[in-house]
């Protein structure tokens, strides 16, 4: 009964979407408030619809209902409870209603908060988010139905993968769809500006909070990945150039781009046809990531060509959104006003500047991705794109950017001064070459190109601490007025300070971590000791021991440094009974130097274990960075300003605080 | 095949990169000469296990990754160059088996398409510039519809 409600839920919440999509586009047409009001509660009902069947859906697995096919396949009663709920969206079917869900929340936010909106500009905007719930919808009642029923049903179920039995893994998918999703605003938004020929400031006002949002999202959610990459996998990777990576690393590239253009559009007006189609393009490769995942397409050509029905489904939906919107845009965009001039040199240049090469480098990313399964669609033709390719045309695009970074803050808008900016970051500047100077005098090996990279790090960090110091006039003013401005600068300073500092710590981890880790492959027998990055490991032996729905072999080692005991470390392999198939679990002990790590292997023909052992030099930092990164995010959305979408009242504040911006 | 990421692995969660746990280059391959041992592992690094999902043969755990790191040390030991070694496999592998791709015919655009889009937005913004800059110095004249306003303000005022 649930499951035929869930299954009852969805298909209302589809007859609502259309609803939601046709009746406030004509009745901003023809100016029918009446019928432009239906957009609201439509997109509320829509939400509570979705959130029936999704609850509906977790219900079934949560109970272990097997008489469910999804909840049969992906779940068994051994199972954690945890993993009973993640394994709602650790399937297709299951993550596509997740999908609708965020969406429809997104929808039933603007319908609820959005009541300064104006009446058009709101129905519009909804209609095209009912659009795309309405086309998601169809695609998950007529290919990807949940709620499907097995008659007779099982007594267990065949498990979820044990590789997806990860507290962080539980969590990315919903963070990383919120990511994806939530660029649905800014893609609604866009639309509903094309469809109106009309654009201003207050909609870029609009459009920024909801980006951030997403956008935040999307840089936890892909943080998390790859820390589960790292610590699951088994031998201490970060970020592999997957195209399953790929696809959520596109988005995050378009849309930190967007953020940035969309400052410049609320601020002086400019930009906007740009900001508009970058709009387009950040949904657009969200599309696009999940018809990479979830067609199959990445598999395999043939897997693709073998079982079309939902691969064609949702390239028919990306075919239909993202023509339709790009052919809108072909055809309206040139009715926008264009807004403020600027010089090249300003504030506004340098956010040119990061767009440029943001978009450069999603379209690196976007045609190594694609490429291979392009040629082979063709031509027949097998080529591998791996990290090599990514690194050698990423890299020459991102260096530059990170080199310009601190720059942008110092910059006035219409008309900067590089000199006077660059004066400013003396300091900064200074501090990252000592640094620099120092990584390199007591270097022992790695590459030479590696305290370059540190230098680089510390100058973002820096960077973004000068910009804060000549905002509240640190060593011009008394120290009270120090802190009274201190106090008053806007909490988007504060963002954006944290974010850049945030880039700055991930450079750190990736290029301290990559240049100077250490790795030991051994044969050890119990009674063994190894040594590496001044800790040795004993090794006591392997003994078995029994999980909740596991069987494990957990290696003990006993770790010292200086003949002080530090930690114990039990690397284990995994034998997952219902699944039939392994995980292997580093044993891990953090440190602020960094990660020892270490990995049990089998069993070799003499008797020994083969251990690999690991250090990994400040290898948080990349998710520390990331984190900091969400959290300067989080601080930006917090502004007063962007929380309020109207006229500013705290003006009076404002002014007070220097023209640095 | 356990070593072989199932097709459903894809499916389960988007954006998570699932490979059954790796475990890679064993402690009897480890070659004697520390420098030829770094050689090794870094032409492994640059070539693809066939089997598997874009891993390289130095990160899978995949059999066939295992020979054919076995055979890149054989040839090390012979005294081959890396460039020789690389060839080599791809004599036998075809293309597929390098991560870089090579620059030729089928992946010319593969390789330029990064540089052109660069090149191109330079362009347009710089064209941008200088349309705006032509269109705020020569303002466009006056529609009939203005010239007539501005007459009758002016006349009356």
């Amino acid at each position: 009964m649930i499951a035929e409600t869930g299954h009852y839920a969805l298909i209302l919440a589809l007859a609502v979407a259309i609803v939601q999509m046709v009746l406030p586009l004509i009745g901003a047409r023809i100016r029918d408030q009446q019928l432009m009001a239906v957009a609201g509660p439509a997109a509320q009902l829509q939400f509570v619809l979705v959130a029936i069947a999704f609850v509906a859906l977790m219900t079934a697995y949560v109970t272990s209902d097997f008489s469910v096919e999804n909840v049969w396949r992906n779940s068994a009663v051994a199972k954690p409870l945890l993993y009973k709920i993640s394994g709602v969206w650790g399937n297709h079917e299951g993550s596509m209603v997740l999908w609708v869900l965020i969406l429809a929340l997104f929808g039933a936010a603007v319908a609820t908060f959005g009541a300064n909106l104006p009446h058009q500009l709101k129905a519009n905007v909804l209609a095209v988010q009912g659009s795309i719930a309405a086309a998601f919808l169809l695609f998950i009642v007529t290919t990807s139905n949940p709620f499907i029923r097995l008659d007779p049903a099982p007594f267990d179920g065949q498990g979820l993968n044990p590789v997806l039995q990860d507290p962080a893994l539980a969590f990315h998918p919903p963070f990383l769809y919120t990511g994806y999703v939530g660029f649905s605003m800014a893609f609604s938004f866009a639309i509903a500006a094309l469809i109106d020929g009309r654009i201003d400031a207050a909609w870029a006002r609009w459009v920024r909070p909801w980006t951030l949002a997403a956008w935040m999202c999307l840089t936890l959610g892909i943080a998390m990945g790859s820390w589960w990459a790292y610590y699951e996998l088994g031998w201490g990777g970060f970020w592999f150039w997957d195209p399953v990576e790929n696809a959520s690393f596109m988005p995050w590239l378009a849309g930190t781009a967007l953020l940035h253009s969309a400052v410049v559009m609320e601020k002086r007006d400019a930009l906007k046809v740009w900001t508009i189609l970058l709009a387009i393009i950040t949904f657009s490769l969200s599309l696009m990531g999940t018809f990479l995942v979830r067609s199959g397409v990445l598999t395999s050509v043939h897997a693709f060509a073998i079982d079309p029905a939902r691969g064609i489904f949702i390239l028919a939906i990306m075919g239909v959104f993202i023509g339709g919107a790009l052919a809108l845009f072909a055809w309206r965009a040139p009715l926008l006003a264009q807004g403020g001039l600027f010089a090249p040199i300003s504030r506004e240049g340098s956010l040119v500047l990061n767009n440029l090469l943001l978009t450069t480098a999603w379209a690196a990313v976007f045609v190594g991705t694609l490429y291979p399964l392009a040629l082979e669609a063709l031509t027949g033709d097998k080529i591998s794109v791996g990290p090599p390719f990514f690194n050698l045309t990423f890299a020459p695009l991102i260096l530059p950017l990170l080199i310009a970074v601190p720059f942008g803050p110092l910059l006035a808008w219409k008309r900067g001064d590089l000199l006077a900016a660059a004066q400013r970051l003396t300091a900064a500047a200074c501090l990252a070459l000592a640094v620099l100077v120092l990584v390199l005098a007591f270097r022992q090996r790695g590459p030479w190109l590696a305290p370059l990279g540190i230098g680089l790090g510390v100058w973002l960090i820096a960077g973004a601490a000068t910009e804060l110091v000549y905002r509240v006039k640190l060593f011009e003013a008394s120290w009270s007025e120090a802190w009274r401005r201190l106090r008053n600068l806007p909490r988007s300073a504060y963002g954006t300070a944290l974010a850049h500092a945030g880039l700055g710590i991930v450079v750190i981890g990736i290029v301290v971590t990559t240049a100077w880790r250490s790795e030991a492959i051994l044969a050890m027998k119990p009674g063994d000791t190894a040594q590496i990055a001044g800790y040795t490991l004993a090794f006591k032996g392997v003994v078995p021991r029994q999980g909740p729905n596991y069987r494990e072999r957990v290696a003990l080692f006993e770790v010292t440094r200086n003949g002080e005991k530090v930690t114990e470390l039990t690397p284990s392999k995994r034998e997952y009974t219902v699944e039939r198939s392994g995980t292997t679990e580093a044993g891990i002990h953090p440190s602020w130097r960094g990660d020892l790590y270490a990995v049990l292997g089998d069993q070799l023909k003499d008797g020994a274990y083969s251990i690999r052992l690991y250090f990994n030099p400040l290898v948080r930092l990349i998710w520390l960075g990331a984190l900091t990164m969400f959290i300067g995010g989080a601080v930006s959305l917090s502004d007063r300003r962007l929380r309020i979408g109207t006229p500013r009242r705290a003006q009076t504040k404002a002014a007070t605080v220097p023209a640095a911006e | 095949m356990r070593f072989r990421r199932s097709p459903l692995v894809l499916f389960l969660a988007m954006g998570l990169l699932a490979a059954l746990p790796a475990h890679a280059v064993e402690p009897d391959e480890v070659l004697q000469d520390p420098a030829l041992e770094a050689r090794a592992r870094e032409i492994s690094e640059g070539l693809r296990c066939l089997v598997c999902q874009n891993q390289s043969i130095d990160d899978s755990g995949a059999p066939l990754a295992k020979d054919l790191r076995l055979l890149v040390r054989e040839r090390l030991k012979a005294g081959d160059s890396n460039q020789q070694i690389v060839d080599f496999i791809v004599a036998r592998y075809g293309e597929f088996v390098l991560l870089k791709p090579r620059f030729e015919t089928l992946t010319l655009v593969l390789w330029l398409a990064t540089p052109a889009v660069f090149l191109a937005a330079i362009l347009i913004i710089a064209l941008a510039f200088r349309r705006r800059r032509a269109e705020a110095q020569n303002p466009a004249p006056l529609s009939i519809a203005e010239k007539r306003r501005l007459k009758r303000l002016l006349g009356e005022g």
